[in-house]
Parts: C-alpha cells; sequence; structure tokens
C-alpha cells in the first residue's frame, strides 16, 4: 500500500491535509473480539518480522536439547543413543516447548513499561483481547520451537510409529497445553517487577518441574516417593500422552487430563491475568 | 449517542493517592463541549493521573467524573469508544513501523483489512510521515514519533481527546507542528484536554486554564482572567548590554517600583499598568545612555501567574515529586 503518486510525499504536517483527515472517517461498528485478538497476534508476528533473532531461543535451544541429551545421557540412560532417541523426543519436544512459555510473562512484562500500553488500555475493545492475541502470536513461537525438534529427531533416525498424524497431534496437543501454562507466567509477568524477576520465579517453577516428571527417565528407577510425585506430574501425563500419540498408543485418559489441566490453568489464571492487566 | 450536554468533562473532587501521597486530591473540572481546556501545573502536580482517571486507565479513590455524559467508573466502554488518549510516554509501538501501528490501531477500532490501510495512508501523507512509514518507531526523530502519536489517537476521530504534554522535549519547529494539528483538531469539532507544563503552549491553545498544584485545583479560568487576578501588567525590558542592568535596574525601581530581574541577563521587568508612565521610564533609561534592545508592556505571562498563585516557580522540580515516578509502575 502505496502513498498516491500525485502528492509528494513531506516531511512536515500539512494542516490543510489534517483538517480532512479528521473530518473523513465515520466511526466503525466495534472490533469483535475475535478479530481484536488476532490484530494483536498479528502485531506479535511483526515483531519477529522486524527483529527474527527472537526466534533463537525457541530454535537454538531445542537443537543442543535433543544433540545433548541423546548423545550425552543416551548410552548410560537407555543403553544407546537410539533406544534413548526414542524415548526422550517427545520428552524435549514437551520440555522445550514449556520452557518458551516463561517468555511470554517477559515479553508482557517488558510492554508495559512502554507507553502503547495505555492507549491499549484506552481503547473499546474485548478486554482480555491484548493477553490472548499476544499469547496466539507466542503459540507460533511453540510450533516453531516443536517442528524444529520433530524434524531434527527425524533426521538422527527418529521414526514414530504413528507417522505424520501422530506427531502433529502430539504438537498440537503439546501447543493446546503450552497455551494454558502460559497464563501462569503472564500472571507473573504483571505481578513481578523486572522482566528479569519474571524469568527467574519463572524457570525456578518450571525447571524442577521438568526434571521431577518422566521426560528424562523412567520412574520406575526412581526411589518410591519421587515416582509418586512424577506419576501425578501433570507435565508427566503431557508427555505420556505426547508419547502415546507418536506411538499410537495414547490413552484418553492422559489426553484427557491434560486438556483438563490446560482448561483449568486457562479458567483461573487468565481472567486473573486481566484483571492485572486492566488495573494498570 | 448521547444527548449533547455543553459539558464533555465535568468532574468533582477527584481522589487518587498512591501510597501516602494524595496525587490528586479533590480536583473539579468543567470543560465545555469543542473547547480546548488546559490544565497547567509542574512535574508531579497530579495532571497525568487526572488524564488516566479520566481516561478510564485507573480509578479514582474518591469523586466521580461524567465525561461525554458517561460515568467513567461505571460506563468505560462508553467512554473508551468516544475518547482517545495520547500519553506523556508516547503511545505508539517503538517495535513497528509508523504504517504498521496505524493500521494495527485501525483494526483495533474495528476497520476493515483495506479501511485501515487506506486510512493510515491519509493520515501519514497528512502528518508528514509518508517517507518515513516502513520505518521502525523507535529510529523516528521526537517530533516524527508525537505526529505518529496523535495521528494514532484519530485514526477513527475522537469527539474528546487527551493530550498529556504533547510538545515536551521537541525542538520549536516540531512544537509549531504539533501546536497546528492541535488547533486544526479543534476546528473540527474535537474537544481537547492539554496538560502541559508550558505556560506558553495553555496560553497559545486553551480557551479555559486550571492551575494545579499538589494535586489541587489552585486556580482557573480564561488565559485573560487568570492573568487579570495576579494584577497588573508589566513592561519587560532586555539591554544590549547586560553589564548596564544594575543601572537600568534603580533607574526603573526609583520610577516604578520594585523590579524583577529574569534569568537572561539582559533582561529586567517591573509591575505597571499605566503605559503613559511606563513610556516615561524606557524614555528616562534611554536619556541616560542605557541601550535598549527591546522593550513591552503587557499583561503578565502564565510564568508570573504561577509565582504568584503558587510561591514558587512552574518550573521548580527540586521538590520530591513522588507521583510522577509511581505512575509509571504497572501494580
Amino acid at each position: 500500500m502505496s502513498t498516491p503518486a500525485t502528492e509528494a510525499p513531506t516531511t512536515e504536517a500539512d494542516e490543510a491535509a489534517v483538517r480532512k483527515a479528521i473530518y473523513s472517517t465515520a466511526r466503525p461498528p466495534k472490533a469483535r473480539p475475535v478479530s481484536a485478538a488476532l490484530t494483536f497476534g498479528w502485531r506479535g508476528m511483526l515483531k519477529v518480522k522486524h527483529v527474527p533473532e527472537q526466534l533463537l531461543d525457541v530454535t537454538i535451544t531445542p537443537v543442543m536439547f535433543v544433540l545433548m541429551f541423546t548423545y550425552l545421557f543416551g548410552g548410560a540412560v537407555a543403553g544407546s543413543t537410539g533406544a534413548y532417541l526414542d524415548y526422550i523426543l517427545p520428552g524435549i519436544l514437551v520440555m522445550s516447548v514449556l520452557f518458551t512459555t516463561v517468555y511470554s510473562g517477559v515479553a508482557l512484562n517488558t510492554d508495559l513499561t512502554k507507553g502503547v500500553v495505555d492507549r491499549f488500555r484506552s481503547l473499546p475493545i474485548w478486554r482480555p483481547a491484548p493477553l490472548v492475541g499476544s499469547l496466539l502470536g507466542d503459540s507460533v513461537r511453540y510450533l516453531v520451537a516443536g517442528t524444529v525438534i520433530i524434524v531434527l529427531g527425524v533426521a538422527l533416525g527418529y521414526r514414530p510409529e504413528a507417522g505424520v498424524v501422530g506427531v502433529l497431534a502430539a504438537l498440537a496437543l503439546v501447543v493446546v497445553f503450552a497455551f494454558g501454562l502460559s497464563w501462569v507466567f503472564t500472571t507473573l509477568g504483571l505481578l513481578l517487577r523486572t522482566p528479569n524477576a519474571v524469568m527467574n520465579a519463572g524457570f525456578m517453577g518450571i525447571f524442577p518441574l521438568t526434571f521431577l516428571s518422566n521426560v528424562f527417565v523412567d520412574p520406575a528407577t526412581l526411589p518410591a516417593a519421587l515416582e509418586a510425585f512424577v506419576n501425578v506430574n501433570p507435565i508427566s501425563i503431557l508427555a505420556n500422552a505426547s508419547r502415546g500419540l507418536m506411538e499410537g498408543t495414547a490413552s484418553a485418559a492422559d489426553i484427557g487430563i491434560v486438556f483438563a489441566t490446560a482448561a483449568v490453568l486457562t479458567a483461573v489464571f487468565a481472567p486473573l491475568t486481566t484483571r492485572l492487566y486492566r488495573r494498570g | 449517542m448521547t444527548s449533547q450536554s455543553p459539558l464533555a468533562i465535568e468532574a468533582t473532587g477527584l481522589v487518587k493517592i498512591f501510597g501516602d501521597t494524595r496525587a490528586v486530591d479533590g480536583v473539579d473540572l468543567a470543560v465545555r463541549t469543542g473547547s480546548v481546556y488546559g490544565v497547567l501545573g509542574p512535574n508531579g502536580a497530579g495532571k497525568t493521573t487526572t488524564i488516566r482517571m479520566l481516561a478510564t486507565l485507573i480509578r479514582p479513590d474518591g469523586g466521580s467524573a461524567r465525561v461525554l455524559g458517561h460515568d467513567i467508573v461505571r460506563e468505560q466502554d462508553a467512554v473508551r469508544s468516544a475518547v482517545s488518549l495520547t500519553g506523556q510516554l508516547a503511545s505508539v509501538d517503538e517495535d513497528l513501523t509508523g504504517r504498521e501501528n496505524l493500521i494495527l490501531l485501525g483494526r483495533l477500532l474495528g476497520l476493515r483489512r483495506g479501511a485501515a490501510k487506506t486510512r493510515a495512508a491519509e493520515l501519514l501523507q497528512a502528518f508528514g510521515l509518508a517517507e518515513a512509514a516502513g520505518k521502525l518507531v523507535k529510529n523516528y526523530s521526537g517530533g516524527m514519533r508525537r505526529r505518529l502519536d496523535i495521528a494514532a489517537s484519530i485514526v477513527v476521530t475522537p469527539r474528546l481527546m487527551f493530550l498529556d504534554e504533547p510538545t515536551t522535549g521537541l525542538d520549536p519547529r516540531s512544537r509549531n507542528q504539533v501546536w497546528g494539528i492541535i488547533r486544526a483538531l479543534v476546528a473540527e469539532g474535537t474537544t481537547i484536554l492539554l496538560c502541559t507544563q508550558y505556560l506558553e503552549e495553555a496560553d497559545q491553545l486553551a480557551d479555559g486554564i486550571a492551575v494545579i498544584d499538589h494535586g489541587k485545583v489552585i486556580a482557573e479560568g480564561t488565559p485573560g482572567q487568570l492573568k487579570a487576578s495576579v494584577g497588573t501588567g508589566a513592561l519587560h525590558v532586555r539591554l544590549l548590554d547586560p553589564e548596564q542592568r544594575p543601572q537600568a535596574a534603580e533607574l526603573l525601581g526609583a520610577a516604578l517600583g520594585v523590579v524583577h530581574l529574569e534569568p537572561d541577563l539582559a533582561a529586567l521587568s517591573v509591575q505597571c499598568a499605566d503605559a503613559g508612565r511606563a513610556a516615561e521610564a524606557v524614555a528616562e533609561l534611554s536619556r541616560s545612555g542605557i541601550s535598549i534592545a527591546d522593550f513591552s508592556l503587557g499583561q503578565p505571562s502564565l510564568d508570573e501567574v504561577f509565582l504568584a498563585l503558587t510561591g514558587h516557580p512552574a518550573d521548580d522540580d527540586s521538590e520530591q515529586r513522588p507521583d510522577a515516578i509511581q505512575e509509571e509502575q504497572p501494580a
């Protein structure tokens, strides 16, 4: 969309044109909630377009995890790197995507220091739209992270039983869970004062929770108390469900629990985030 | 939409407390529809907090206000649908281009994709930003950013616009451009609440002014009334040679009364309402061999008004001003 060719671009405000621009609009009907949220999602995409380096954390880090865990621990944990890859790839998918959710809180906290948030807050739009929209945008980042891992896994010899459909289903499940979980971090992002504090608090939570799951090791090898915890950890259930979907052995119960957890997290933390965001 | 009340803003006893600071402490405002109303005060006087309450960004702790007939607490959406805000921090997204900013707002305000693009192009052209349309806003100059900010506020023309210090930090040329834009808005019927710490700005643009200090309105009226309430006008004299100022001060003091030495080392002023006596005093200076660069007899400036009303100059930042910082914090 270019400016009309007949008018030379100027670098000064033109008062007559300003006056014309002022009275030439009628107020359109309010934006629909979905359209407002998608517009905020588009804003997130534009930022990635302008600063593509933002995608480094969702591409390089997962690659590092896959290579490191497969070749460093594979022999020791599962007897061979190939056998461990089958076990760990769905787990790495879960871990990488969940780690990425912390950045949603960090990004929101950073956004709040900018004047544009005042404008968003003063618009007559569906109240959660800026938050839902930016998480929708972040979901694209989750998808990128997930895709990188799966492609790399296949390149290293991972051959999931359930094929492309199973892999896509697992990826979708992880992204849905991540969307729910990211509301926890957006709440943190509004409660804590600095982006760094959000990052630290976020990883202090997600890091132990991820390691105390079945992402890396078979829980049967753990002490009983730990095993009990690991088995009820929602991250274990998510990892089980993802493995199941990729291998074609998923249990409906696991998938149901994953959806339910995501729904509960959203139901609790989305309104909380929205309220904190409005309060300013 | 609403019955056309003659008042665009009616605020009664607005209060906002941050911690133990009463940032806004019982502010009453009555702003006529179609006017430019200036809220004048130093940093931290409570101007921004007042605007943020009226724009529904924060809830008042006391008092009430109606904006375009809608209660700012109970009818937030109705208020938001009719106003727009240009904040003290530029309210545009620095990580997007100018064009993307305007399209984003157009979409959020309900324009279809095509209409939003057309509107963005029209505004960029009108505001002299067509060349910079594709550049990231973080690379814009202060003046460009302000113009984009105001353009963003009229993507859909609001009935009432809040402008919070629209020219702070701008060079004189950019400032004049922003003033031109504001005048154009008013000419097209938009009511404007203008917060400023620049007395000249309020004088230039506003029909009515509230002077605010420590969260309270300490004076209200037209610029003329405010000046008149402080008393007489003043004779301003600027000398060619600052060295001669003591001598000039002595002569003017003897002829007219207490002399005020201006920050400009060559300038001085003295209260005087009588043009005849002022002319005689100037002639006297001239006869005594003092070279005068220029002189003027006028109503007191708003700077003088502020000093007379508050006992401290308007640009006095030395006192602690806590709310300016607190307002920026999210929680």
